[in-house]
Parts: C-alpha cells; sequence; structure tokens
C-alpha cells in the first residue's frame, strides 16, 4: 500500500484562537451518531459556528476570506478530551491538511499522523506572526516544510518541531501503520502464545 | 535493574520496533463500543481483513443506549442502526458482545473490570479516551481512535511511542467528606490539564494503598483529563481480592498462577520515574469546576476566580469560562443554582458511589425544580443497587433511576441538557455543549457533592448538608 510522502504542506491558514481546545467543540458527540465519517466537515466546530437555527456566528471559519484555508493555526493542548477521530476526519473532510499549534492532545495527535494530516508545534509568537500575515493577507501562503521542521510564510520563516516518529512516517509515506503490522503478525502470534491471559 | 510496572508490561508486550521508531505493541485486551467502532469494521470489510485474535476484543453497548427504554427499535433511528450495526459486525468476525439481553451490558468501563476481563500486567486499548480506567487494575490501558481500532481489529497490535512515568503520592488520610473524586480534581488541577502529555501516571502512596478499586477507577479514570494517556495502580491484595471469582478471572490452579504473575508485575522498589510528585492528601478538599475543562476547579469552600486579579493566558481563559458558564467572578461557588443533578458515568457509575450517596439521601428529597437522574454503569451494578434497595433509596428522593449507560456524561441518548442548564454531575468533562446543549453548563462534583446539590437545589458543601464533620 504506497501512501503519500507528506514532507510539505502549503496553503493558506486560519486561526482559531484559544488554548484547551477540545475534541468535543471540534465534534459535538451527537454529530458522532453515524457509522460513516462521510459529512463530518460540514459540522466542524459547529457549535461555535452555528446559532441554534442554524445561522451563521462570528468565527473565522465562517469568515469568506478564509474559505479554502488549509492549515488551521491555534494554542496550547489542541485537540484534548475524547479520543474520537471523528476530530481529525471532520477537520480534514473540512479541507484542513496540517495544524500548527503550540501544543498537541497525546491521541489527537496520533489519530492525525494515521490519516497523514501533520500536526506542528511552534512557538507562541510565531503563530501570532503567521495569524497577523494571514489576517492581514489571507491570499498568504503558509508552507510548512514537514522534513525540515520549519514554516515558511509573507517572506519569513519560523522553527517548527515534529515529533520524530511521526515526521518519519510522514515524510517517508508510512504513516498509516497498517502494512508494517501486518507484517508482524507472526511475531505479534509469538509473543501472544507467551501470555497466559491471552490464550484461547 | 528495577523497573517501574508501565516498563515491564510494556516490554512483555513488545513485539518489534517500526521502521519509524514506534514500537509495535501487542493489545492483549481490545474493548470496543457502538460509536468508535463501526467505520473500523468498514475498514476492516474495504481492505478485506480478518480479525486477527477475535476472542481478545470484548463489545458492549453505551454511549448511544437509551436509559429510559430497552425495547428495540430505539425512538432514535441513529441510535438503533448504531447498536444494530454493532451487533451485525460482532456476528461477523466472532466477537462476543455483552448486548442488553445479557444482562452484562453497560459503560464498557465498568463492564471490564466486573467480568474481570481487566486484569494485572494486561495491555488494554478502547476506542474511548477514558480507558486509562482499566490501569486502577494494574493494567497500561489507553483510549485510541478508530484506525487505530481497525490496526487491533486486524492484528491485535498499535504503532505506539513509549511514555514517560510520573509517580503521584497521595500521602496521609483524606479529610471526611472528601472522595477519589476530588484526589484526581485535586491533581488535575495542580498539575495542569496537559500537564500529563507523555506521561502515564502511577498513582501511590498511603491512600492508593487504602482505596477501593472502585475508587482507584475513578481516579485513573480522569488520568486523560490531566493529559496523561493512562494511569495506574500498582496490584495489591485488594485488587486480587476484587478479581477472585469473576466470570473471566483465572480458575483454580491458575488463579494462584496469576496471582504470583500480578505480584510480580508491580513497580519494584528502587525503580526510577521520570518524574516524582507529592501531594498530602489533608490538603484535598471537596473539589468542583466552575470553567469549562476538568482543571478549572476550587475547594467547595473558595470563590470563583476573578480575571482581574489574573494576567495573560489565564486571564484570558476565566473570561471565556465565566461567560460561557454565566457565574459572577469573585462570587462563592456555594450557592450557585443548579437545574439538574447527574450521577453516574464510567467515573462515578459503580455500586460505591450509589452506596454511599444512598447513605445521605435516606428519607431527603430533591429540591424542587431540579431534575435529577440516577444511572447506573451496568446492568450489573443496577442489579446489584436493587438487590440493596439503593434504587428505591433514590426513587423515593425523586431521582429518576435508569437503565445502564454512558447517559448525560456525553449526552449521546436523549438524556441531555436544556438551554443553559446547568449541571452538577458526577461525570468527568465539562467541556462547552458537553453534556447535549450548545450552551449548557457542567458543575464537576463527587457523587456525595452531586446528591447535597440535588437536595438543596444549588452547590453545596456536603459535609454541612449532611453533617459530615469536616475535621
Amino acid at each position: 500500500m504506497a501512501l503519500e510522502k507528506i514532507t510539505c504542506v502549503s496553503g493558506r491558514a486560519v486561526h482559531v484562537p484559544g488554548n484547551d481546545i477540545d475534541t468535543d467543540r471540534i465534534i459535538p458527540a451527537r454529530f458522532m451518531k453515524c457509522v460513516t465519517f462521510d459529512g463530518l466537515g460540514e459540522y466542524l466546530f459547529y457549535d461555535v459556528r452555528r446559532n441554534a437555527d442554524g445561522s451563521d456566528k462570528a468565527h473565522p471559519l465562517n469568515e469568506a476570506r478564509f474559505k479554502g484555508a488549509s492549515i488551521l493555526l491555534s494554542g496550547v493542548n489542541f485537540g484534548c478530551g475524547s479520543s474520537r477521530e471523528h476530530a481529525p476526519q471532520a477537520l480534514q473532510k473540512f479541507g484542513i491538511r496540517a495544524v500548527i499549534a503550540e501544543g498537541f492532545a497525546e491521541i489527537f495527535y496520533g489519530n492525525c499522523v494515521t490519516l497523514g494530516m501533520p500536526c506542528v508545534a511552534a512557538s507562541r509568537g510565531d503563530i501570532a506572526a503567521i495569524a497577523a500575515a494571514v489576517d492581514a493577507d489571507p491570499a498568504t501562503v503558509v508552507s510548512i516544510d514537514v522534513a525540515n521542521q520549519r514554516v515558511s510564510f509573507a517572506g519569513r520563516v519560523a522553527a517548527v518541531s515534529v515529533r520524530e516518529s511521526a515526521r518519519d512516517a510522514l515524510i517517508n509515506g508510512r504513516w498509516d501503520p497498517i502494512g508494517e503490522l501486518v507484517d508482524g503478525a507472526a511475531d505479534a502470534a509469538t509473543v501472544a502464545s507467551g501470555l497466559r491471559y491471552m490464550l484461547a | 535493574m528495577a523497573k517501574t510496572l508501565f516498563e515491564k508490561v510494556w516490554d512483555a508486550h513488545t513485539v518489534r520496533t517500526l521502521a519509524n521508531g514506534q514500537t509495535q505493541l501487542l493489545v492483549g485486551t481490545h474493548l470496543i463500543h457502538e460509536v468508535t467502532s463501526p467505520q473500523a469494521f468498514g475498514m476492516m470489510r474495504d481492505l478485506g481483513l480478518r480479525v486477527a485474535m477475535a476472542h481478545r476484543t470484548f463489545a458492549t453497548v453505551d454511549h448511544i443506549v437509551p436509559t429510559d427504554q430497552v425495547s428495540e427499535p430505539y425512538a432514535d433511528p441513529l441510535a438503533d442502526a448504531m447498536i444494530k450495526e454493532l451487533r451485525r459486525s460482532c456476528a461477523e468476525f466472532g466477537i462476543t458482545f455483552f448486548d442488553r439481553s445479557t444482562g452484562k451490558q453497560g459503560i464498557v468501563h465498568i463492564v471490564g473490570p466486573e467480568q474481570g476481563i481487566t486484569q494485572p500486567g494486561t495491555t488494554i486499548a478502547c476506542g474511548d479516551s477514558h480507558t486509562s480506567t482499566h490501569g486502577a487494575f494494574g493494567a497500561i490501558a489507553f483510549g485510541i481512535g478508530t484506525t487505530q481500532i481497525r490496526d487491533v481489529l486486524a492484528t491485535q497490535t498499535l504503532a505506539l511511542g513509549k511514555l514517560r512515568v510520573r509517580r503521584i503520592e497521595v500521602n496521609g488520610r483524606l479529610r471526611p467528606g472528601v472522595y477519589a473524586k476530588d484526589v484526581i480534581l485535586h491533581i488535575i488541577f495542580t498539575l495542569g490539564v496537559n500537564g500529563g502529555t507523555g506521561y502515564a501516571y502511577e498513582y501511590a502512596g498511603e491512600v492508593f494503598d487504602r482505596f477501593s478499586m472502585e475508587e482507584r477507577m475513578t481516579v485513573c479514570n480522569m488520568s486523560i483529563e490531566g493529559g496523561a494517556r493512562a494511569g495506574y495502580v500498582n496490584p495489591d491484595e485488594t485488587t486480587f481480592a476484587y478479581l477472585k471469582g469473576r466470570p473471566y478471572s483465572p480458575k483454580g490452579a491458575a488463579w494462584d498462577g496469576a496471582v504470583a504473575q500480578w505480584r510480580a508485575v508491580a513497580s519494584d522498589p528502587g525503580c526510577s520515574y521520570d518524574d516524582v510528585v507529592r501531594i498530602d492528601a489533608a490538603d484535598i478538599a471537596p473539589t468542583v469546576t466552575w470553567g469549562i475543562n476538568p482543571g478549572q476547579g476550587i475547594p467547595i469552600t473558595a470563590s470563583i476566580p476573578d480575571p482581574a486579579k489574573a494576567k495573560g493566558d489565564e486571564k484570558a481563559s476565566i473570561e471565556e469560562a465565566l461567560a460561557y458558564m454565566k457565574l459572577t467572578p469573585g462570587a462563592p461557588i456555594k450557592g450557585t443554582k443548579i437545574d439538574v443533578a447527574f450521577l453516574g458515568s464510567c467515573t462515578n457509575g459503580r455500586l460505591s458511589d450509589f452506596q454511599e450517596v444512598a447513605r445521605f439521601l435516606k428519607g431527603r428529597r430533591v429540591a424542587p425544580g431540579v431534575k435529577a437522574i440516577a444511572v447506573p454503569g451496568s446492568q450489573g451494578v443496577g442489579l446489584l443497587c436493587a438487590e440493596l434497595g439503593i434504587d428505591q433509596v433514590f426513587r423515593d428522593a425523586g431521582f429518576e433511576w435508569r437503565n445502564a449507560g454512558c447517559s448525560m456524561c456525553l449526552a449521546m441518548n436523549p438524556d441531555k441538557l436544556v438551554g443553559d442548564q446547568l449541571c452538577a454531575s458526577s461525570s468527568n468533562r465539562n467541556f462547552k455543549g458537553r453534556q447535549g446543549s450548545p450552551t449548557g453548563r457542567t458543575i464537576l462534583m463527587s457523587p456525595v457533592m452531586v446528591a447535597a446539590a440535588a437536595v438543596t437545589g444549588s452547590v453545596a458543601d456536603a459535609r454541612d448538608v449532611f453533617g459530615v464533620s469536616s475535621n
């Protein structure tokens, strides 16, 4: 199963400010009553984007000037809370290809990598600078160089960090581990046979 | 070399190192439920994969089940479709399903321990972040995403990076009226909601030594609310006594062998930790949240934070939280009017939670205008409560006594807040909109504090309401 080598993600960006943005906020639980992930993009950040009657609230993702943005900027501990993969799926289905934040919650981070969606950590100052550039000109192209851990925008370059295992998986096209895991099946069976509680 | 439990369990389940440096880790026990697994079964079908070790996956239904309706079809056609989908997938792939008809259904994190499936020294994964609950038994247990559920179904393994270990010791004695829930809320506000990122928490010390298994589960359950993907307690006599005689526990001669193994898996004396935190039990008060994440907590006797006295990030987060919660800066949290009282969830939906509340609830009434619901975490818990007459104590007090499920913890079933109702809740998350209304408000607390709020109609100090000496 050949996967795309994700070495660089470029596109316009949108800033969703705030710390500790949880996966319930990214995709409220009631939209998880589904047996496929199709269509989740429509409900991304639903309760902070829409009023009860379905009309729009003021939210960066509702602004016409940020339409088509593929890089999301945010704060500390992005994606905390529930393990729901519906959150990264909703982001991806909406058109987001990468997230730049000050930090990420563990389970969310892993779910994103498995979908080939880089999560890169940047300093608060650099995120503010990217956000300011995007605010001044929403057409600003933000380029995340995953391989070399840097982001360029509006003629500037800033350092970002990607966990080594994620960086390797993304740039070498092995972010979905299923092939490798299946290859290790015989070894897994051997380890299992030595664990009494796993015997049939 | 002396090792932690985490290292021993990790090493025993390591299959090999993957190309990106992660570990291919064997998952001993896989638990699934109806919300995060259907897409994984879909991927299995799309890829033509078979379940590698079907006997090590156990399913139940908890998130979407109505708690006031047992017969199918459910009023909500989407919920009905989800339970039928899980039933179909379990039949197709040969997976044990604790369906409602079995009498063993319940919240996945209550069912595992109750059935004796959750055992020391094992690895456990489930598509639910509160899987850390099972760490109470000295298992390494963590939440995973749906694609990872596919990985476990197909290979019984996961690609994971090793966690660091932080030992959190709570020594001394808890004051009367202070519960396991207060311990974990205190830990989370002390270390922060992301303080545990990259760590497994090892809970230890005199308080944990004395804790029952159910109390240990309450604490381990909320590890993820502190950012730690896993949390555990070293197994001891309390653990073994709990497990003895349960349906999936080892029997006969195998029991003694298992106990010897379980004993040996505990962290060795003198092992080294990446970090150690010590907390004095006497510093922990009955704790309630005032904000929109579980780290925004205060002692019941304290006042709601004032953003004017905070700076930078903290100021902004207090302002955002108080605007959502519609609370007054600087006012006492005590006396805040509530609309709903919810008792249940994988955090506090076990027998001892209802038993402890029933002690105080007897002869009292839920305050007029308060909707109070009690939801046992499993059919087994419901049955035990019925045998002990606990359900009747709740009904007599004016609680609605429901069937087992996750219910209003995340409100995927019909149990939801309406508008900006404020709920005193024994659950684990106070995120915006968590309890089913986009403007609904949640204050997290221990079950006994929920009961105190229910009978007084406002956030209250249970020690005053129920006459528990605080010395």
